[in-house]
């Protein structure tokens, strides 16, 4: 059986577990969020052997090349030395510069960067808490001079994250943010093409943001948006969307709840349903969903089914944590 | 040597094209969805992809053997016949929606017909 050496302990690798998983159950302290390869906040540096193909899957070169991995994604099949990366390495300290509720459970969080950030609205970060709790969050704006990112936290029933950016996080209080991830953002290359964008709850932020980045850049096709939520009371920024449709005429927002009751100001229905039933043929149109997971992959399936090419469908769902 | 049925076709570039519309056929279709319906849709298209390139006797590593492993949990979920000629009819119908030479969609359909048994793990 291999074995894996972190700290001068070494530890044996059982078949088909995750590095992760070892060192969790060997009380290892570790960041982690997803365990599902996407928010790689369970990075970790290999210091010997070059790591596994499949644990560096997502990474960028430079990181590859220095020997970075995924200990979600990473079953060792020979021996292996690694080390947590510093935290310099992978985390900037920024301040809480704002906090503002959206509806009555997601809190809009200002972060202030001193240094200029490189990002792409809709990217995500991984915040980090002193303890280290890890969580991920899309960004919900494009680069502004003041170097402020914002981050829609939907509070989520028994969320040790969320509920403490909610409740006692301070504004100026620093907290730990990574490099900007994901691969879910505009793209200026085509400004007549189509969009579509269908968000459940806070899945809003990254589209809002996408959106917002797309009329900055000039982008002159249609763009619809569609957001969905059971009640009236889950939406949020709907005057704010109803303004940016008001202002840019191809723009197109879509407003929609799905628990039942008959409200004149939304359509009725499941966000991405109304989509479909809307739009007659998503040929090359460019395709963005971010949401629920069950949301995301049905609609991934209507959309391609309608004509969208796979390589035109963005996706993000959300990134709960297996608590 | 003359040119192969897959640099006629229009090589890799066709083969894309005509996945997609193939892949949609088949998820539409009630009689064979189910062997299709696989979560990573990603995965499921390259898989396509390969078939495809297989018909149009373009490169790919098949063997008979690996077509009897890949599709014997579809065989345990009752993949039969009736499957099979289903999915022939999309792959015709795919190419004559490119307009694909008839004499072509013969080739390659004998291609194709030449996996049947593997597939069927028969």
């Amino acid at each position: 059986m291999p074995t894996i050496t972190i700290n001068g302990q070494t530890l044996h690798c059982p078949p088909q577990t995750s590095v992760l998983d070892i060192l969790l159950n060997a009380g290892i302290a570790i960041s982690y969020a997803c365990k599902k390869g996407t928010c790689h906040s369970c990075l970790l540096k290999s210091l010997d052997i070059a790591p596994p193909p499949g644990s560096q899957t997502g990474l960028k070169d430079t990181q590859k090349a220095q020997g970075y991995f995924l200990a979600c994604q990473c079953r060792p099949d020979e021996n292996m030395v690694v080390q947590v990366p510093s935290h310099q390495d992978i985390y900037v300290d920024v301040a809480i510069a704002g906090k503002k509720m959206l509806n009555s459970q997601i809190l809009e969080l200002t972060l202030g960067f001193e240094q200029p950030f490189d990002f792409k609205a809709g990217q995500f970060v991984n915040l980090q808490r002193g303890d280290g709790l890890t969580r991920s969050y899309s960004i919900a704006n494009p680069p502004r001079p003041d170097n402020t990112i914002q981050l829609h936290i939907r509070r989520l029933a028994g969320g040790k994250f969320s509920n403490w950016l909610h409740n006692e996080a301070q504004i100026g209080e620093k907290i730990s943010v990574s490099k900007p991830q994901g691969t879910c953002y505009y793209l200026p290359d085509r400004p007549q093409q189509s969009l579509l964008m269908v968000a459940t709850g806070s899945g809003l932020a990254p589209l809002a943001g996408i959106l917002t980045d797309a009329l900055a850049q000039g982008h002159t096709g249609p763009a619809y948006l569609f957001h969905g939520s059971r009640e009236a009371e889950g939406l949020y920024l709907v005057e704010a969307m109803r303004e940016l449709a008001a202002a840019y005429p191809n723009v197109n927002y879509f407003p929609c709840i799905s628990g039942g009751t008959e409200n004149p100001q939304y359509c009725s229905g499941r966000a991405n349903d109304i989509a479909i039933a809307t739009l007659s043929n998503l040929k090359n149109w460019r395709v963005y969903i971010c949401g629920h997971p069950e949301m995301v992959s049905q609609f991934k399936k209507q959309a391609f089914l309608k004509g969208a090419s796979l390589a035109d469908i963005y996706t993000d769902p959300f990134l709960l944590s297996p608590s | 040597m003359s040119e192969s049925l897959y640099d006629r076709i229009g090589g890799e570039a066709a083969v894309s094209a005509a996945v997609e519309t193939f892949y949609r056929k088949v998820l539409e279709d009630y009689r064979i969805n189910r062997f299709f319906d696989g979560k990573d849709m990603e995965t499921q298209l390259a898989k396509q992809k390969a078939f495809f390139t297989m018909a149009f006797g373009g490169p790919n590593n098949y063997t008979g053997k690996d077509m009897r492993e890949a599709h014997a949990h579809l065989v345990k979920m009752g993949l039969d016949d009736s499957h099979f000629d289903a999915v022939m009819e999309h792959l015709g119908a795919t190419m004559q929606e490119l307009n694909v030479p008839n004499e072509l969609i013969a080739e390659a359909a004998a291609i194709a017909e030449g996996a049947r048994h593997d597939v069927l793990g028969k």
